[in-house]
């Protein structure tokens, strides 16, 4: 699918050959994939957390949202545009 | 001692030297290892457990053709139960229905698979293999079907330069999620083979347009790395990211390196998995220190402002050109030996010289 169809029911998975890992030697979340390993930023890190392949798009907001006490729909708005980002960088699919 | 001592992030596993394949290209040494000298299995799951400790993300199967050895699978279900990201460094010609699903059993991450060429007679010709090609296509396959990530490398020098297109299509058409257009680096078989290689500036031109119409036109379906031919250039690469900062490299006998042409270094020990530790080795050894940070650079490095992006670009070109691994890297523009690799790209004969192949030296020391 492309980013565009991305909606509050979309089942968020990381790509085959791409994971979320705690590196305990430097203390820090890192993403796994093809031949790199990007750190991402503390924003990005809470979201990655959530996504197990069964939570939907609406669902890691909402939890978002209630964990850090803020609108759904600000919260709404810049995690759909991290993943969608993330999916063209091929780190998710949808 | 006043630089500071990161925690490696790849190691790079070159498990054999034996390899079906005979690039003239390849950036193994000129010196191939013979089998009797590779490490045992105990020796390499030892490796495998120090270098998790010690912070690495990342092993990367290398050779050589890794698959030439039969405890490939066992290798890396360890790397992988040690939480380690598992790449396999392929040429392909050994992988197949039979050898792939023990990789698939074992949790491998992703397979890199080289191309010799898009085009099946000269990628054969380069190779010195028939019947190369229709392997490597049938285990892009396998791979792709299988659904793990795929990254197709490409090799570029003189002969295959004009394909890049054609390369970048059959990538996206095999269903791979990368591909590296790497222009050949100048190390070991490659160095031997240079004037046979080096493609012309405007070649390098075609190539960099090639691979930039590719980006817009299969962005989103494929990624694409780009590597050039660094005497084009007016800095120096990064090397390694550093000499001892990112990066270990074991050769087949064991030998742990800050890069994999290491080897050609004069007048220092190389440090042994078999005597050592690997945390010893990367901390304390000799090897490891002597290039490390910039407290070793001489002038124009230690004033420059690039001191700490570029390094001092790449310690075995450095002794390939300038005869000295602590010059600065020749490729630089602002470095003495600079002319020395402009009059290589000056004087690139008309037609190219027969390529000198990757072999054994001695029939004794078996290719098998």
């Amino acid at each position: 699918m492309t980013t565009t169809d991305l909606t509050d029911d979309s089942i968020i998975r990381f790509a085959r050959g791409v994971r979320l890992q705690h590196d305990r030697v430097r203390e820090r979340w890192i993403i796994q994939a093809p031949e790199r390993a990007f750190i991402p930023d503390p924003i990005a890190a809470e979201v990655l957390k959530l996504v197990d392949g069964t939570r939907t798009l609406g669902q890691i907001v909402a939890e978002l949202a209630t964990r850090f006490a803020a609108p759904v729909d600000v919260i709404g708005r810049d995690v759909h545009v991290m993943v969608s980002d993330l999916i063209t960088r091929q780190v998710l699919v949808a | 001692m006043t630089e500071t001592i990161l925690s490696p992030m790849s190691l790079l596993a070159e498990l054999t030297h034996r390899c079906p394949l005979q690039c003239p290209y390849c950036s193994n040494p000129i010196a191939l290892e013979p089998r009797r000298n590779e490490l045992s299995t105990q020796d390499w799951i030892s490796v495998l457990d120090q270098a998790a400790e010690m912070g690495v993300l990342q092993v990367h199967f290398s050779g050589g053709e890794p698959m030439s050895r039969p405890d490939l699978p066992d290798l890396v279900r360890h790397a992988v139960g040690l939480g380690l990201y598992t790449n396999l460094i392929t040429s392909g010609v050994l992988l197949n229905e039979k050898t792939f699903p023990a990789l698939v059993d074992a949790g491998l991450d992703h397979v890199q698979l080289s191309f010799q060429d898009i085009d099946t007679a000269n990628a054969e010709h380069v190779g010195g293999m028939k019947g190369a090609q229709a392997r490597k296509m049938a285990a892009a396959g396998l791979v792709v079907a299988d659904g793990m990530p795929l990254t197709l490398n490409f090799v570029i020098y003189r002969e295959n330069a004009a394909r890049v297109p054609q390369m970048l299509a059959a990538a996206v058409e095999m269903g791979a999620r990368r591909v590296e257009i790497a222009h050949t680096q100048y190390y070991g078989w490659g160095l031997a083979n240079r004037a046979a290689l080096m493609p012309t500036a405007q070649q390098l031109e075609q190539t960099t347009q090639a691979v930039e119409a590719a980006r817009e036109k299969y962005a989103g379906r494929l990624t694409i790395d780009y590597v050039t031919p660094d005497y084009y250039a007016d800095r120096p690469k990064p090397c390694m990211g550093g000499w001892g900062r990112r990066f270990i490299n074991i050769s087949p006998s064991g030998r742990v390196l800050p890069c994999h042409a290491a080897e050609t270094i004069p007048n220092v020990a190389f440090p042994d998995v078999r005597h050592d530790t690997l945390a010893h080795i990367w901390r304390d050894s000799p090897l490891f220190s002597m290039f490390r940070g910039t407290d070793w650079m001489p002038q124009p490095c230690r004033s420059c402002d690039q001191r700490e992006k570029d390094w001092g670009g790449c310690r075995c070109q450095a002794l390939a050109l300038a005869g000295d691994a602590a010059a600065t890297d020749p490729v630089c523009s602002r470095a003495p030996d600079h002319e020395r690799v402009v009059r290589v790209l000056e004087t690139l004969p008309a037609e190219p010289p027969p390529f000198r192949y990757r072999r054994y030296a001695r029939a004794t020391d078996e290719v098998g």
